[in-house]
């Protein structure tokens, strides 16, 4: 009925929403939306490496991201820049080398469109292996850390001083992130990742009173976002990442009634 | 020693720099199981940043803080709660520590907010919001209790009916509390061991002992010898209104 590059697609799309509902979550509690760009952007140096040195161009998107989460956690002890000056730095400091680089790289045609937004026609079995691992992966890892990650999203000083190390599971919480950006950029493309993790949990907020219910509404969110996005790109032959934040911010738009309804109630 | 083993938490010679400026320094104190430890002290005199010395909260501090339990129930003076989080009270009670069910309940009713279990935590005021971070420390059945302005907010009952709570916790869970109060009324009839600090130690001991004390008077004014006698006492420095100390 379909191609395989579409059933490739569809599987990978409902794996990476898998793994983007609950970080996007923690994203939008923890106001992470601009360091989830800043991870991104520094992707496209990461794919370039891929090309140059015939890396996997997931692994190599996670080390470069992490690369440039580390940095920026020792700028922020070292200088007195603010946190959002800081990021755009590197955000646009590691975009710019990676097209640098890419310019370099003339016996490569690169398809910059595709990195971009994504490109569902790239997706291959290899990569569905990485995307399914990868995402059960980092969700045991999310399992393993909720508890001293959420309870120092709620407050730091708590969690610290009952014991739970919010430190270590801030850290652990950063990998992840460097990990989904890795798993979902052939998809998405590397200007939308950030989307895909903030707007279907921005949607889950307005409908949720309880952080379990926001995390499995934005769950169930990215996985229609997913299907509707997949399935429009297929009909009007637009690229995969826009189809499906396009989508999402219809789901979004949707919940916005919701929420007027509880005002309502309230007053 | 026997009181070795009971030790909670202790404190030698502890003190915390921020951007080159002491907050509290030379601090020494025990907090033990069963006891009641209070800080008091002026705004701005440490009382805080001593509690969070003690809860382990600051690293990099001068001296050492020898800490004998990981059943920690803290009540910080102030928490700012951020709203992009749907939370409800029942979810706050199980932030730090999954607790069964009938713990949760039981410590909202004792601390009289059992009906808004269910309520959005953003939409409390700030007595009943002050009631439910008690009832959360306390759930935990901890084995040390650190107490920073527990009562801000409550209402003139509800204050000594909460302090009444503390003191009972005390009693029955054999816990240490380390309190912060404002409320010298409370500290004076309620605890075993106080601590008057105004940037340093100023004077420790029995609340009696305290009172007595000269600086405290000095501290506290009038209020202070409402409470309990005054005797006149000998004291070796006093404060300019920064805080700095000059030797008599």
């Amino acid at each position: 009925m379909f191609d395989d590059f579409f059933i490739r697609a569809l599987i990978a799309g409902l794996g990476i929403a898998l793994v983007t509902g609950p970080l996007g979550c923690f994203v939008v509690w923890r106001r992470l939306s601009y360091f989830g760009d800043t991870l991104a952007h520094s992707a496209l140096l990461g794919v370039t490496l891929a090309y140059s040195f015939e890396l996997n161009i997931a692994l190599s998107v996670f080390i470069i991201s992490s690369l440039i989460a580390l940095i920026l956690i020792q700028l922020q002890k070292k200088t007195n820049l603010p946190g959002d000056a800081l990021l755009g730095l590197l955000a646009h400091s590691s975009l710019a080398v990676g097209l640098v680089v890419i310019g370099f790289l003339t016996f490569i045609r690169f398809d910059i469109m595709g990195l971009l937004f994504g490109d569902i026609l790239a997706v291959t079995t290899d990569d569905l292996l990485i995307i399914w691992t990868g995402g059960v992966l980092i969700l045991l890892v999310l399992k393993l850390i909720w508890k001293p990650l959420f309870a120092s999203t709620v407050n730091y000083e708590l969690a610290e001083a009952e014991g739970l190390n919010p430190d270590r599971a801030k850290a652990i919480f950063t990998i992840l992130m460097a990990a989904v950006i890795a798993i979902s950029i052939k998809m998405v493309g590397l200007l939308l990742i950030t989307g895909m993790l903030i707007i279907p949990a921005a949607m889950a907020r307005n409908i949720s009173d309880s952080p379990q219910k926001m995390v499995l509404f934005s769950i169930i969110g990215g996985l229609l976002s997913v299907l509707l996005g997949l399935f429009s790109s297929l009909e009007f032959n637009t690229s995969s990442g826009p189809s499906i934040i396009a989508a999402s911010l219809v789901l979004f738009i949707l919940s916005l009634f919701k929420i007027k309804q509880s005002i309502k109630l309230k007053n | 020693m026997s009181s070795e083993n009971s030790t909670l938490v202790k404190l030698n010679n502890a003190g915390f720099k921020q951007n080159d400026k002491w907050l509290v320094e030379g601090v020494s104190l025990t907090v033990e199981k069963g006891k009641i430890v209070t800080l008091i002290g002026p705004n701005g005199s440490g009382k805080s940043t001593t509690a969070k010395i003690a809860l382990g909260i600051y690293k990099n501090i001068e001296g050492s803080v020898e800490k004998y339990t990981n059943k920690v129930g803290y009540v910080p003076q102030k928490i700012s709660i951020d709203w992009t989080l749907p939370l409800r009270v029942y979810d706050f009670m199980l932030l730090t520590e999954n607790i069964k069910e009938e713990a949760i309940d039981e410590a909202l009713t004792l601390t009289g907010v059992i009906h808004l279990k269910n309520k959005n935590l953003g939409n409390l005021s700030g007595g009943e919001f002050q009631r439910v971070l008690i009832a959360r420390a306390i759930s935990k059945k901890p084995e040390l209790l650190v107490l920073d302005e527990p009562v801000q907010g409550v209402d003139y009952t509800g204050e000594i009916a909460l302090y009444e709570l503390i003191k009972r916790i005390s009693d029955t869970l054999n816990c240490g509390i380390l309190l912060i109060s404002h409320d010298l009324h409370t500290v004076m009839t309620a605890t075993d061991h106080v601590v008057c600090l105004n940037g340093h130690v100023c004077c420790s001991g029995s609340p009696m002992d305290v009172a007595k004390n000269n600086e405290y008077k000095t501290l506290f004014g009038e209020q202070a010898s409402q409470i309990l006698s005054v005797y006149e006492h000998k004291h070796d420095h006093v404060h300019s209104d920064k805080g700095e100390i000059k030797k008599n």
